[in-house]
């Protein structure tokens, strides 16, 4: 079709534009504008190649997420920004830098242009137990059943990194409230948005998840999803950013993982092993362990924007 | 009926392409960025929601229809908060408007 | 149809490149937090005709996302956009 060709030649072209754009323009500020213009166009571009799994990912987390966290960092620079900018690489680290990229651009087109004859493939053994799960979705499937293990450890990452930002916070501060960036305004506008927004996200990100079973869709991007419409209502000033102490929030974000290795635990009561599911209650297994999962990523990534806490803890 | 319904959507989803069209010559050409913004949010909106109409007589079931609708309010409620941040916010930059 | 629907997101994405061209130069940071309201609604309706035309229904799913979290960076933007040109607000006075 010709038509597809021609889009898609316009959105290579437009995505290269925009990245070079993002990578030479000048001020933090605008160059996290145009980081997140490339993420929404890389989502077309996941699209174009069939992936929408990961499309739903690259907006939900490049421009919601990813572009919070972008931003607040630039504010917080922003009083550096003069003197970082100063500061030059040599021409020698330049044209490594350059090299090394052109590397590995070229290793990457070749493995796409030139692939190994039969391309080696998992998708024909991945589809064939589909039917035993009652899982439509195959990413779904890989992601909790077949590589569960995987998804576990990164659940765990996510803590992990979200502690990591917490221990940037002085001694005193620690199980305080951390401060989103201060608020540019507080209109009118932007409280009828965190009232009105949040409601219809968190219905979009439940179906985000409830679809994942059949459809592309799953937990994290509902659970990135539900993070951005928390960190909406926390931007407008209509709810501040919890204290990091209270057991209430720690509770949430350790659920997740934990309902997730509890089920991987109880796998070893049955003759299969760990994380292996019993053959009929794999689907409500997924689904609950999903469910979980979702509330703690988007608790784990909203905190991970909100930043190491601040304040001190009101006690 | 299939003819009709086809042509609906190819008038439809043509004079939505051409609002867009508008919209982005109005960007281009606009002198300052309220007006750019204007023409930006207005024109558009409503190729989008010329397209959606276009849209509809495609979609092979009742609730595909009304996701596409429901796309297209969310878009118009998002779009119609969010100017009137942005035009607060060039206002304060100082801008000359 | 397929190609017609097809061949209008190509349009509808020149467009979008076009106008893109001309935000991210604005002089102002202002002009250019509206890339996220022109990728809100140009991206999505780039979509929604592809998911028709190449017979993609999730990528419907997708354009519900976009116009949820364009929305969402647009907020962002607007409450936390600098002042161009001299005297940068200290973003440390809190």
């Amino acid at each position: 079709m010709i038509a597809a060709h021609v889009f898609d030649a316009a959105l290579a072209v437009l995505v290269l534009g925009v990245a070079i754009w993002t990578v030479t323009a000048g001020p933090a500020f605008a160059a996290v504008i145009g980081f997140v213009a490339y993420g929404l166009l890389l989502a077309l571009v996941w699209v174009r190649i069939a992936a929408v799994d990961v499309a739903l990912t690259e907006a939900a987390v490049g421009s919601g997420v990813t572009g919070a966290l972008l931003i607040s960092a630039a504010a917080r620079l922003r009083p550096t920004e003069q003197r970082a900018a100063a500061e030059q690489p040599g021409p020698a680290l330049r044209f490594a830098a350059a090299a090394l990229a052109v590397l590995v651009a070229a290793g990457l087109a070749a493995l796409v242009l030139f692939p190994a004859e039969p391309a080696p493939t998992l998708a024909p053994a991945a589809a064939a137990h589909l039917q035993a799960l009652d899982v439509g979705n195959p990413v779904t499937a890989v992601l909790l059943a077949y590589r569960s293990l995987d998804t576990l450890l990164e659940k765990v990452v996510l803590l992990l990194a979200l502690m990591g930002v917490w221990s940037l916070a002085p001694d005193r501060f620690w199980g305080g409230a951390p401060k989103l960036w201060p608020g540019g305004q507080r209109g009118g506008e932007l409280t009828l948005l965190a009232r009105l927004l949040p409601p219809i996200g968190i219905v979009i990100g439940v179906y985000i998840l409830w679809v994942g079973a059949v459809a592309p869709g799953g937990a994290f991007q509902s659970g990135a999803i539900l993070a951005a419409m928390w960190l909406l209502v926390m931007i407008a000033g209509l709810q501040k950013a919890p204290e990091i102490g209270q057991w209430r929030l720690r509770l949430i974000l350790v659920a997740g993982p934990a309902v997730f290795l509890a089920v991987g635990l109880a796998g070893f009561a049955l003759p299969n092993g760990f994380l292996s599911y019993p053959e009929e209650y794999a689907k409500p297994l997924i689904i609950a362990v999903e469910v979980v999962l979702t509330l703690s990523i988007a608790a784990i990534l909203g905190l991970l924007v909100a930043g190491p806490p601040e304040s001190e803890r009101q006690r | 009926m299939r003819v009709l319904l086809d042509l609906v959507t190819i008038i439809a989803v043509a004079a939505g392409a051409l609002f867009i069209m508008a919209g982005t010559v109005g960007l281009l050409r606009f002198p300052d960025s309220l007006s750019r913004l204007h023409a930006l949010t207005k024109a558009d909106n409503l190729g989008l929601g010329l397209i959606v109409l276009g849209l509809l007589p495609q979609s092979q079931s009742l609730s595909a229809m009304l996701k596409l609708v429901a796309i297209w309010l969310l878009a118009q409620l998002a779009g119609a908060t969010v100017t009137q941040l942005v035009a607060r916010a060039i206002r304060r930059d100082g801008q000359p408007v | 149809m397929a190609e017609f629907l097809t061949a209008a997101a190509a349009f509808v994405l020149a467009m979008v490149a076009l106008g893109l061209v001309r935000i991210l130069r604005g002089p102002a940071n202002a002009d250019r937090m509206m890339a996220a309201q022109l990728l809100g609604s140009g991206g999505i309706a780039a979509l929604l005709l592809l998911a028709v035309g190449t017979e993609t229904p999730a990528a419907v799913d997708a354009a519900l996302t976009l116009a949820l979290l364009a929305a969402f960076a647009a907020v962002a933007f607007a409450s936390s956009v600098p002042r161009s040109g001299a005297g940068e607000r200290d973003a440390t006075d809190r």
